[in-house]
């Protein structure tokens, strides 16, 4: 049986209320906030980025199980807000929790789903007896440019997970990808911020790629979707999940777990995985969790879990929720700077 | 100014791990690491080992006038941390609201950007300590 045998989260504790930008920009924070139905957004400190915060939930998913370090063979850190073009953070990631020096990994980029893709290739090393155990992380501090509509939603955050064939506590059963070249979101090189296509992002690009890749695993295994107890959509606002699951004929139920959008913002490449960590939080040995993530360009990859009694030995503190209630908010010139908006820093 | 970059590779082991060193002829601990006991001089024998995560803000002060690099973290605290195995290290600290920074506080590391060198040379990270 492969797959979680531990997982770690990582919220930075300050936040930003959808309103408070709205207000810089001229615009009606309430509208803003419903239309969007986010409320707020994570901001990583002045010293932090992606490859702290990568490392944080390293930390944390070690510190839940008893595994070696140095049995991790392999780590993929999912980002699109690398501190370096080029540089790893999976290689700073593999010194900071003592996995050096037999250890392979590299960064992966596809915009919000590169997490998940790393957990799909560690899965694939684990199995094939390639490596003991494999990390993959999604960790991101995303960026929005100043006064657009991802400023109000691009957030700070990130999961990791040790994929394994020992004492799992999350069976992976299957997983499968819908990918086509849809360019509805994007950053050029040396660029500091990304482009979107506006409404294009919503149907031929999310809807497209989310209900493709879930309605593509249904057919490979033959689930029906009142087979799961929880499911996790990406979240780039807290709309877009939910009327997926409407598409789907999903009640929000299964959805609430892990539903942390509103209340956390969009971590593109930790969004699903910070979700999925929030589900394990809960998760009951037996339950089932259907995961789908979202990365423009495009593409979603669809994992179906299926929990252990194991889930039980690493239920230790902090989680998801722990990390949602600890913040301290922050008003747009502290957040300006805080995320070198400022141009002279 | 930069930091200079073998230096910041050297620290990794320290600064991203608390990795320390004991002597195994007489016991005792150091931190930073260190090549020789000077206790012990050629008898000793002297082993990586990890210093705990955890402690105590031993004394703290609050910074105004930042050394080039840490402006735009003014104001800021740093402290001397007393590890759980009685171990004392100098340490920013982060996340830390003021009211809650007092001798004794109980502290966790976290893993944080120290300096970024000018925004052009290499990211210098490792540890602060954060009040629990």
């Amino acid at each position: 049986m492969v797959g979680i045998v531990s997982y770690g989260a990582y919220i930075p504790r300050y936040r930003i209320k959808v309103s408070d930008i709205a207000r810089v920009w001229g615009k009606d924070g309430e509208h803003v906030s419903q239309g969007l139905r986010v409320k707020e957004k994570a901001v990583a400190a002045i010293d932090e980025d992606s490859c702290t915060i990568a490392v944080e939930t390293a930390k944390q998913a070690l510190g839940r199980a008893d595994i070696d370090p140095r049995n991790i063979g392999a780590i993929f850190v999912g980002s699109e807000s690398k501190p370096f073009a080029v540089n790893p953070s999976a290689s700073t990631v593999a010194e900071a929790i003592g996995a050096v020096p037999n250890v392979t990994g590299a960064d992966l980029e596809f915009a919000c789903k590169a997490g998940t893709a790393g957990m799909q290739a560690v899965y694939g090393m684990v199995k094939s007896k390639m490596i003991k155990y494999g990390m993959a992380i999604g960790a991101d501090t995303a960026q929005g440019k100043p006064n657009d509509a991802l400023e109000f939603t691009a957030a700070s955050g990130g999961a990791a997970f040790i994929i394994g064939d020992q004492n799992v506590i999350a069976e992976l059963e299957d997983t499968c990808s819908f990918s086509t070249d849809t360019p509805d979101f994007w950053r050029r090189a040396h660029q500091e911020f990304p482009e979107h296509g506006g409404r294009f992002t919503a149907e031929p690009a999310y809807y497209k790629h989310v209900i493709g890749a879930a309605e593509m695993l249904r057919e490979k295994m033959g689930f029906d979707y009142d087979d799961f107890d929880h499911v996790v959509f990406h979240q780039p606002n807290g709309k877009f999940p939910l009327r997926a699951a409407k598409k789907l004929k999903i009640p929000f139920e299964k959805l609430s777990a892990g539903y942390i959008s509103p209340v956390v913002g969009n971590t593109y490449s930790g969004n699903v995985p910070l979700a999925l960590s929030a589900v394990l939080d809960i998760a009951k040995p037996g339950e089932k969790i259907l995961v789908v993530s979202y990365g423009s360009g495009a593409g979603s990859d669809a994992f179906s879990f299926k929990v252990t009694p194991n889930i039980k030995k690493v239920r230790k503190a902090p989680f998801v929720k722990d990390f949602i209630e600890d913040k301290v908010y922050i008003d747009y010139a502290i957040y300006a700077k805080f995320r070198k908006k400022i141009k002279s820093i | 100014m930069g930091e200079n970059l073998p230096l910041v590779w050297r620290k990794m082991p320290e600064r991203y791990r608390l990795v320390g060193s004991k002597c195994l002829n007489c016991g005792r601990i150091y931190f930073p690491r260190r090549k020789i006991c000077p206790h012990c001089r050629r008898k000793g024998k002297i082993v990586d080992i990890k210093m705990p995560e955890k402690g105590k803000i031993y004394s703290f002060s609050e910074v105004h006038s930042a050394p080039p690099g840490f402006e735009n973290e003014l104001p800021y605290f740093v402290a001397i941390v007393e590890l759980q195995n009685g171990i004392k290290l100098f340490s920013m600290l982060a996340d830390s609201p003021r009211n809650k920074i007092r001798i004794g506080a109980p502290v966790k590391m976290v893993f944080r950007k120290i300096t970024e060198n000018d925004g052009k040379g290499i990211i210098a990270y490792g540890y602060k300590f954060k009040v629990l």
